[in-house]
């Protein structure tokens, strides 16, 4: 009977692994949700795309170098999320700094070319007032930028969280869920990539 | 007994060599669906079909390799919750195409007695 039986200690961590699980998997069910929002925008913008009130049209508007660099910032720093991840996992604080920050570094990169594309249609005049298309796709590629900034807030704080408190266990599980919100603006990002950009400038 | 947890952690997790694969299938699927569209391979409908499926690869390819999907043990909550949401997913975005294309027949322009045959069948 003894032998079944595991320590107090381990029984204790069994269980609070197992509680990490079900966090984890909330915030995967939470993903899911923001999935059906993200659908419904794309609904929205493939309805409108072609609503462009006599402005122009994607193909006049997108620059697809500018683009495909945006994509591959955005998808570098997926891997390197990844990495910093793998990094959490063996307790090694300074390659966690280092790979959240090269991921932090080209988040930031993906943002201000997102913003410098939305100030240089803002002020050619063909901001989300000029025709529905625009809507849509402000709408769209807006509230992807915006949870790329909320996944840049939630990284420093948790580098914050790593400086000061070192790799916990609830540090990792945190790390851990940001990592899936990163890895899943990621995929967003390739259907806005394939969807607005590549389809919107090659039909 | 030590070692098994660990080899099963990695299997949960990935490795580096997991997430690094992933990387270079998604930059090689990137750069296919970029060049597809640059060099005009294809047009119309059939760029469309091309794009897609190079998109939904590399959907697919994140999942296994960065975000682990399927690698959890029974029962798989996860894999549930996400073929749910793809439902979801697929009849909203294929409802509305399919709703508004509609409206858009009935509003756009009066048809003519010939092009309602034409297009209803009667």
């Amino acid at each position: 009977m003894s032998e079944v039986l595991a320590p107090p200690e381990v029984q204790h961590l069994n269980q609070r692994q197992e509680a990490d699980a079900k966090t984890v998997f909330g915030f995967w069910v939470y993903l899911m949700t923001d999935c059906v929002l993200f659908a419904s925008l794309f609904a929205a913008f493939a309805v409108l795309r072609g609503n462009t009130f006599g402005g122009p049209a994607g193909n006049e508007l997108f620059s697809l170098p500018f683009v495909l660099i945006e994509t591959l910032a955005l998808l570098t720093s997926s891997f390197t999320a990844g990495l910093g991840l793998l990094a959490a996992r063996r307790r090694d604080r300074n390659q966690v700094f280092l790979w959240f920050g090269i991921t932090m570094l080209l988040g930031f990169f993906f943002l201000s070319l997102e913003i410098s594309e939305f100030h240089k249609l803002y002020v050619e005049g063909n901001s989300w007032r000029r025709s529905g298309f625009l809507s849509a796709f402000f709408t769209l590629v807006g509230t992807h930028g915006a949870h790329i900034t909320a996944g840049l807030i939630w990284m420093a704080v948790m580098m914050a969280r790593v400086a000061r408190q070192g790799l916990g266990s609830v540090t990792i599980k945190r790390l851990t869920m940001l990592s899936l919100f990163w890895h899943f603006l990621d995929i967003i990002w390739i259907f806005i990539f394939t969807i607005v950009y590549l389809m919107g400038a090659g039909i | 007994m030590n070692k098994a947890v660990v080899s099963h952690h990695e299997a949960a997790h990935g490795s580096v060599k997991t997430y690094a694969t992933g990387f270079a299938f998604s930059i090689i699927l990137t750069l296919a669906a970029y060049l597809l569209v640059v060099k005009n391979v294809f047009n119309g409908w059939g760029l469309i079909f091309a794009l897609a499926a190079l998109a939904v690869t590399q959907l697919l390819v994140q999942l296994v390799f960065f975000l682990h999907v399927g690698r959890e043990s029974k029962p798989r909550w996860n894999l549930t919750v996400m073929a749910f949401a793809a439902m979801v997913v697929v009849i909203l975005v294929f409802g509305s195409l399919w709703i508004m294309k509609n409206l858009q027949y009935n509003h756009a322009k009066i048809p003519s007695t010939e092009q309602i045959i034409k297009d209803e069948g009667y």
